[in-house]
């Protein structure tokens, strides 16, 4: 009998093939929210074999800041033509033009926080009840603790303290009008499973996670790629250098490191020995120690 | 890393002094799973917080109330990984008024690890832990005796706290119970072999962990497949498909097994199992895939597929030993929705036969009331029948949850007796 069990990707793959079947028989109108990011594509290829033989029966969402690396639009626009799936767009800078939310100013200005306003506003005008993402438990600390169905009050806001249990596999989508769930089908895998499965599934990805030669200036400790967005200080300096993005976000904020690994096998073997955490690079989450908990709080994916 | 290699999952519960924090930060120190830029921010907190040296009890530190209060309030998730094995930690606070995040952290657990404090010996909270593993039927149990360090590693300690936790244990429903002695802050027989304590013939923590026999902790024998949702593809190739989704809940279905559909009694016969890589000719738990029969069926979601020579109980009324996780106690005679694998009916607590004193471990026969935390034994009546088995027998046909329909909050987590 000793062949009878998974290896722990197999399992991984099915527990969130399992929640997504989940969203789907207990929400009425879910999306996927989907970033470009490698996360959002691992979810997105999961759908696929949740469904198949039939289509991923829900569309993806996705939140567009406007400061985008143009390879992420590209293959977003790709991937929803390949699938034949819908694809819901919420934009960051006419939540601006209407007044809804206000630029940011100064040299390290973001739109990141600004997408909670235009995340939420997409959800209520879709009349979304469950946003699927791409969110994992092993990212950051106030993640540890959520659930892989997480309830969201009429404002769209969580509530660590008072989220409901969860045990063995079942998952509780009960719901008033108004207030919607967020779903995470890989909260329980590691940035280490995701590259392993990508690997094992090879699984398109945008060229940016490759090791490519890219203008980038050197910013709170990592390389900033160089784009319209970027203001520049006197003391800093354009240069050409190699590198690969271990995350992807707005332009301005994901930071780059110098890498020579150009294929999946080089990727996985990198970090497998990286030392410092993924989200290391990203600056909206160095702001404070409990950054991501109070954007959480507020409604952030 | 290996392809066979397998995930284990394993809860920890324990208070602020048995050292479970540090018990934790040193399997993933030890093991190398702590970042260097995690490490730094602990390091500093450490300094900032006056301690010798870095605290790696910070590095399980979550949510800012929890940094603030110095205490864990809910069921944290952390990973890490071997050679041998992926791990997932449900870490979970141990005071009695977190009963419901311990039985919520051991609900999917292979292995529960119970700390013990060597200075101190069994107390109460050992005992609660104990039972809470036993009722949520954790497959396995380490007990680490920690703190060996400050008894001078002596052997007699262990050999006594070991005698009293066996004739507490006995009389619960627990198989395979190892112990280990240990000083997580010093790092004895964590990760590594303990220098200190040669009389101790046994493994470290993580070489147990990493070796032990898992396979055989889900249920191999009665096939039940819940019905999750149907595929009706609706497009060229597959115009007439109709595949019926769901995760295996145990056991292994193969194409061509006769097969009853719950609960309306329908046989038929498996005509293919279906992935996106192609058909399968067997499936076993817990791996999610899809369905197609022989013949056209009615089928929807909560209906339970079975092997027709092996079915489940159908039923109406069922025992449970329930734990109530809600602020709001129960109210008498209320109407719940009841949640059973993909199945959901109206339920009704009939009775509460007995309640347990988690302190003592006694029945209370003369207090009836359902509050936070409380454990008891009732009996539940359904509108339509659930497909049932013991929870001693399959974790996941055996257990249900209960959701108040006011607030839609889930209020109560019930094993099936």
């Amino acid at each position: 009998m000793s062949k009878y069990y998974l290896n722990y990707l197999d399992e991984l793959e099915s527990e969130a093939i399992f929640i997504l079947r989940e969203v789907w028989a207990q929400f009425q109108n879910p999306v996927i929210l989907f970033s470009g990011g490698k996360d959002s594509i691992l979810v997105t290829h999961l759908a696929k074999k949740a469904f198949y033989p039939a289509k991923i029966p829900f569309p993806l969402m996705h939140v567009d800041t406007g400061h985008n690396f143009p390879e992420t639009i590209q293959f977003r626009d790709n991937i929803i033509k390949e699938l034949g799936v819908d694809l819901i767009v919420g934009s960051v800078q006419d939540s601006i033009d209407d007044g809804r939310v206000a630029e940011e100013k100064g040299k390290n200005a973001t739109r990141n926080s600004l997408q909670i306003t235009t995340l939420l506003d997409a959800i209520e005008a879709n009349k979304v009840d469950c946003a699927i993402g791409g969110g994992r438990r092993d990212e950051e600390k106030a993640r540890a603790k959520e659930r892989f169905f997480s309830h969201r009050d009429d404002f769209g806001q969580w509530d660590p303290k008072n989220q409901r249990p969860e045990l063995w596999n079942i998952f509780n989508g009960k719901h008033f009008q108004g207030e919607h769930f967020r779903a995470f089908p890989i909260s329980n895998w590691t940035e280490m499973d995701v590259w392993n499965y990508i690997k094992r599934e090879n699984i398109a990805i945008p060229s940016l996670y490759f090791a490519h030669e890219r203008e980038v200036v050197w910013r709170q400790n990592t390389w900033i790629p160089n784009s319209e967005f970027l203001i520049l200080e006197d003391h800093e300096e354009v240069v050409t250098k190699k590198i690969r993005f271990r995350t992807l976000g707005d332009i301005t904020i994901t930071g780059g490191d110098e890498s020579e690994a150009d294929t999946l096998e080089k990727i996985a073997a990198e970090v497998a020995g990286m030392r410092n955490t993924e989200r290391g690079n990203r600056s909206d989450d160095k702001r404070s120690e409990s950054a991501m908990e109070d954007r959480k709080r507020q409604g952030y994916f | 890393m290996l392809d066979n290699n397998q995930l284990l999952r394993f809860t920890t519960a324990g208070s602020v002094d048995d050292g479970k924090s540090t018990l934790i930060g040193r399997l993933l120190y030890d093991s190398k799973s702590i970042f260097e830029d995690q490490l730094e921010a602990i390091t500093n907190t450490s300094k900032k917080k006056g301690h010798d040296g870095v605290d790696l009890a910070l590095f399980t530190d979550g949510l800012r109330d929890e940094r603030e209060q110095g205490i864990t309030i809910d069921v944290a998730y952390r990973y890490f990984t071997t050679p041998k094995r992926k791990f997932i930690i449900a870490d979970t606070p141990g005071h009695i008024q977190y009963t419901r995040n311990m039985v919520t952290g051991a609900s999917t657990a292979n292995v529960a690890t119970i700390l013990i404090d060597a200075r101190h010996g069994v107390i109460e909270q050992t005992k609660r832990h104990a039972f809470i593993a036993s009722l949520l039927q954790i497959p396995h149990i380490i007990v680490c005796i920690n703190k060996m360090d400050l008894v001078d590693y002596s052997e007699t300690v262990y050999n006594n706290i070991v005698t009293q936790f066996e004739s507490i244990s006995s009389k619960m429903l627990v198989t395979d119970v190892r112990f280990i002695p240990m000083s997580a802050l010093n790092g004895d027989n964590v990760v590594n072999k303990s220098e200190n304590m040669p009389w101790y013939q046994g493994a470290p923590m993580l070489h147990t962990l990493e070796t032990m026999h898992i396979s055989s902790d889900i249920n191999k024998v009665d096939a039940r497949f819940p019905v999750q949702t149907v595929l009706r593809p609706q497009r060229e190739g597959f115009i007439d498909y109709r595949g019926y989704a769901g995760r295996v809940a145990s056991g292994i279905f193969r194409k061509g097994d006769e097969i009853t559909v719950m609960p309306s009694g329908f046989t038929s016969k498996i005509k293919t199992i279906d992935t996106l890589e192609g058909e399968l000719t067997e499936a076993y738990a817990p791996m999610s895939i899809s369905i197609t029969l022989e013949d056209d069926i009615d089928i929807s979601r909560g209906d339970m597929i079975v092997r027709s020579n092996n079915k489940p109980e159908a039923s109406q009324d069922i025992e449970v030993m329930l734990c109530w996780l809600n602020n709001d106690g129960a109210k008498p005679r209320a109407k719940y929705t009841i949640k059973h694998t993909s199945n959901e009916q109206k339920a009704m607590i009939k009775e509460v036969i007995y309640k347990f004193d988690i302190s003592t471990l006694e029945r209370k026969e003369d207090d009836k009331e359902l509050k936070m935390n409380d454990i008891c034994k009732v009996k539940i009546r359904t509108t339509k029948p659930l497909m049932v088995d013991a929870y001693r027998e399959n974790r996941t046909t055996g257990s249900i949850i209960l959701v108040d329909d006011a607030t839609n909050e889930t209020v109560a987590a019930g094993m099936i007796v």
